[in-house]
C-alpha cells in the first residue's frame, strides 16, 4: 500500500522544480517552433538561388555558400525601396489616426459606468465576429465611384467648393487613401485595447490631486493623463505599426497598382516571380527594419527600469 | 441634535468671525444621503478633525471642502467668501490625499513645484519656494529622486509639502496617518502640528482613529450617519460626551440604564438595576424623577479594593478576567446581577503577579466618584 503512494522519481521532480521548468520553458518552446524555426528558413532561403525545380531554390552551384545578390537588388531596384516607404509611410498615417480616433475613445471607455462599459468595449471587438475579407469587400462597395457612401461624401463636397472645383464623384478606390482608412478601420481595436488597459491602471486621484493644484480639466490631461499612457500608446501603436505595414489584403484589394506596398511585393515575389529568395530577402529586410529597432527600444527600456529599482532599494 | 452636556469655552476663543464655515450642507447620491444638514464653524489657525467611522460622510465632507463633490444643499464660506460653486482648481484650499496622489513620472521636486506654476511669480520664486518647502519637511537631499524610490513616510512628506507650497488658505488632510505604521505615525503626529505652528495654516483633518484625533486637533467632531454628533476639544468630548454613541465612540466605558430618582442640586441620584443599588451622578439639565436615563462610567475612573470603600457609591464584585498591559491591567468585574464591567486600573507601582490589587475570582469592591459619572440621555 506504502509502495503505491510513494511518488516516482519523474513525479517528485515534476513536483519539487520540474513544473516551474515546464511553466518557464512553454514560451520558448512556442518561439522556437512557431518564430525561429520558420525564421531560420526563411533566412536560409534568401541566400539561396532560384532554380526551375520544385522548390524552386536551391544551394550551391554558382555560389559555393551563401547567394547574397537577393539583398543588393533590394538597393539596385527602387521598386523595392518604394514600396518600403509607401508601406512606412501608410502604415504610419494609419496609426497616427488610430491613435487620434482610438485615443479619446479608450479614455471614453474608462470614464463610463461599469455597465456601459462591458458594453462599448464588446461593440469595440464585435467587428472581428465577421470575417476580414468581407469586411474589406464592404468598403470596397462604400468607396466605389457609384457607391451611395461616395454620392453622399461628394455631394457634401460639392456643396461646400466653388461651382467650377465640382466633382461627379470623388476617386476613393486604388489609392493609398482607401488603404489608410481600411487599415484605421480594421486595426483600431489593437489601438484601443492596450489603451483602454493602460489607462483604466491610471489611479483617477492623481487628476483630482492635479486639479486641486490648480490645474483646469485640459491641463491635467496633458500633465498627468498623457504622460502616465505612454506605455499605452506605444503598446498600440506598435501592435497597428507592425501589421499594417506588412499588410498584403488591404493594399491588394482597395490600393494602387502603381503605388505596391511591401506586403504585395513579396506576394508577387513568392507567386508570379517564383523567386523565392527574392521573397525571403524582402520579407527578412522587412523585419529588420522595423522589429530590430523595436526590440532594441524595448530592451533598454527595460534596463533603465532596472535600473530606477535598484536605486531605489 | 442633542445640545453639548457643558457649555464650555473651546479652547479657539470664538471672537472673529469663522474662518471655515459650512452652513447647512448635504449631501445625497441617489437614495443614499452620505452628509446630512451639516453646519460647522472653523476658526483660522485651527487643527480641526472629523472623527467617525467609515461611511460616516467624513470624507465626503472634505471632498465639498475641497470641491470635488458639489453639496446637494447647503452653502460653504472660506474666509468671508462663497466657495460652493468654485471648481477644485479655483479654490484657496489644498489636500493632502489618504493614498498621496504624487505624480509617479515627476521627480520629488517637480511635484512639490506642481501646484506654483499657476502661481504669479518668477521661476526664481517658485525655485526658492519649493526649496522652502523641502527643507519644511527635511527632504532637501531627495528632491531628484521619483516617488517609488522613497519610503512611505518620505512619500507623505513629499504630499505634505506639495499640498503646503501654494501657501492654501486651508489645508485638507485625509487619513494622513493611515498608511505609516505605528512608531512613524506618532512621530509623524507631532511633526504635523509643528508644521501647523509654523505655517499657521487652518487644517481640517479626516481620521477614524481617535487617539489621532485626539492628539492632534484643537477642536473635533464626532460624525455618524452623515451628521455631527457633537464638536468640541478632545477633553470636551472624551469627559462630556453629549450621547451614547459619541460616549461609545471615543474611548471604552460602561453603559448602563438607570431610572432618575431625584435631582439634588448637581447631583442626580439614580437607580442602576444592574448595579443592585442606588448611585448618585453629576446631574445634567433637565432632569426629572422616574425619567429612563443612562449612566456611563469609564473604566478608568471606577476605583478597585479589596476592602469596602468609605465613598458614595461602592458596590461588590468578582474577577471575572484581567489583563496585564504594562502600564495597566483591564479587569473585567462580574457583579452579583450578571453584569459585567470594566476596570482600569493603573500599575503606578512596580507589582509582582503575587502581589496584585486583585486576582482571578477575588472578591472586589468598586467605587466611583459621582462627578466622573455620566448621565446620557440618548
Amino acid at each position: 500500500m506504502a509502495e503505491a503512494h510513494r511518488d516516482t522519481p519523474l513525479q517528485r521532480w515534476f513536483n519539487r522544480k520540474g513544473w516551474i521548468n515546464v511553466t518557464i520553458a512553454t514560451p520558448y518552446i512556442w518561439l522556437i517552433f512557431f518564430f525561429l524555426l520558420p525564421f531560420v528558413i526563411v533566412l536560409a532561403m534568401s541566400f539561396a538561388t532560384r532554380t526551375p525545380t520544385a522548390p524552386p531554390f536551391s544551394f550551391g552551384g554558382e555560389y559555393p555558400l551563401l547567394n547574397t545578390d537577393h539583398y543588393a537588388r533590394l538597393f539596385q531596384d527602387d521598386l523595392y525601396i518604394r514600396a518600403y516607404l509607401i508601406s512606412i509611410t501608410n502604415a504610419g498615417f494609419a496609426t497616427v489616426m488610430c491613435l487620434l480616433v482610438g485615443y479619446p475613445m479608450a479614455l471614453g471607455l474608462t470614464r463610463v459606468s461599469k455597465s456601459w462599459r462591458n458594453v462599448l468595449l464588446m461593440l469595440v471587438i464585435l467587428p472581428f465576429w465577421t470575417s476580414f475579407l468581407l469586411r474589406v469587400y464592404a468598403w470596397m462597395g462604400l468607396m466605389g465611384s457609384n457607391s451611395w457612401f461616395n454620392k453622399l461624401v461628394t455631394g457634401a463636397y460639392n456643396w461646400v467648393v466653388p461651382s467650377d472645383w465640382a466633382l461627379r464623384y470623388i476617386p476613393m478606390m486604388n489609392t493609398n487613401f482607401a488603404v489608410v482608412l481600411v487599415t484605421v478601420y480594421s486595426y483600431l481595436p489593437f489601438m484601443i485595447l492596450p489603451l483602454f488597459a493602460n489607462l483604466e491602471k491610471l489611479d483617477r486621484t492623481l487628476d483630482e490631486a492635479a486639479m486641486d493644484l490648480g490645474s483646469r480639466p485640459a491641463r491635467v490631461f496633458f500633465d498627468v493623463t498623457l504622460p502616465l499612457s505612454v506605455p499605452g500608446i506605444i503598446a498600440g501603436s506598435m501592435l497597428v505599426f507592425i501589421p499594417a505595414s506588412g499588410e498584403l489584403i488591404i493594399p491588394s484589394l482597395v490600393g494602387s497598382s502603381s503605388r505596391p506596398m511591401i506586403g504585395r511585393v513579396i506576394a508577387d515575389e513568392f507567386t508570379s516571380a517564383r523567386s523565392w529568395p527574392m521573397a525571403s530577402a524582402v520579407a527578412v529586410a522587412l523585419l529588420v527594419l522595423l522589429v530590430v529597432p523595436l526590440m532594441l527600444y524595448t530592451y533598454y527600456e527595460g534596463k533603465s527600469h532596472e535600473k530606477a529599482k535598484e536605486e531605489a532599494s | 441634535m442633542p445640545e453639548p452636556a457643558r457649555a464650555a469655552a473651546p479652547a479657539a476663543v470664538v471672537k472673529e468671525p469663522p474662518f471655515i464655515r459650512i452652513e447647512g450642507v448635504t449631501k445625497r447620491f441617489g437614495t443614499f444621503t452620505a452628509v446630512s444638514d451639516v453646519t460647522l464653524e472653523i476658526q483660522k489657525g485651527e487643527i480641526f478633525s472629523l472623527l467617525g467611522g467609515s461611511g460616516c460622510g467624513k470624507t465626503t465632507l472634505l471632498r465639498i471642502l475641497a470641491g470635488f463633490e458639489d453639496p446637494t444643499e447647503g452653502r460653504i464660506f472660506i474666509d468671508g467668501q462663497d466657495m460652493t460653486d468654485l471648481p477644485p482648481y479655483e479654490r484657496p484650499v489644498n489636500m493632502m490625499f489618504q493614498s498621496y496622489a504624487l505624480f509617479p513620472h515627476m521627480t520629488v521636486e517637480k511635484n512639490v513645484a506642481y501646484g506654483l506654476k499657476h502661481e504669479d511669480m518668477t521661476a526664481a520664486q517658485r525655485q526658492a519656494r519649493v526649496r522652502e518647502m523641502l527643507a519644511l519637511v527635511q527632504l532637501t537631499e531627495f528632491s531628484h529622486r521619483k516617488p517609488h524610490q522613497i519610503s512611505g513616510g518620505q512619500r507623505q512628506r513629499v504630499a505634505l509639502a506639495r499640498a503646503l507650497a501654494k501657501q492654501p488658505k486651508v489645508l485638507l488632510l485625509d487619513e494622513p496617518l493611515a498608511a505609516l505604521d505605528k512608531k512613524l505615525r506618532e512621530h509623524t503626529q507631532f511633526e504635523l502640528m509643528e508644521i501647523q505652528e509654523k505655517t499657521g495654516t487652518t487644517f481640517v483633518v479626516v481620521t477614524h482613529d481617535q487617539e489621532e484625533a485626539m492628539t492632534l486637533s484643537s477642536r473635533l467632531a464626532v460624525m455618524d450617519k452623515g451628521r455631527i454628533m457633537q464638536i468640541g476639544t478632545a477633553n470636551d468630548v472624551y469627559e462630556y460626551p453629549n450621547s451614547r454613541f459619541v460616549a461609545g465612540f471615543i474611548g471604552s466605558i460602561n453603559v448602563l440604564s438607570a431610572t432618575v430618582r431625584e435631582v439634588k442640586g448637581d447631583l442626580a441620584r439614580v437607580d442602576v438595576p444592574d448595579l443592585g443599588d442606588t448611585v448618585d451622578a453629576r446631574a445634567i439639565p433637565g432632569l426629572a424623577p422616574g425619567q429612563e436615563i443612562t449612566l456611563a462610567v469609564r473604566p478608568e475612573k471606577i476605583a478597585l479594593s479589596r476592602t469596602r470603600p468609605e465613598a458614595a457609591n461602592a458596590f461588590a464584585g468578582t474577577v471575572q478576567s484581567l489583563a496585564y498591559f504594562g502600564k495597566d491591567s483591564l479587569y473585567r468585574i462580574a457583579l452579583p446581577s450578571g453584569r459585567v464591567l470594566s476596570v482600569n486600573s493603573v500599575n503606578a507601582r512596580r507589582v509582582d503577579e503575587t502581589e496584585r490589587v486583585a486576582d482571578w475570582e477575588d472578591a472586589v469592591f468598586l467605587s466611583f466618584d459621582p462627578a466622573t459619572a455620566i448621565l446620557l440621555k440618548d
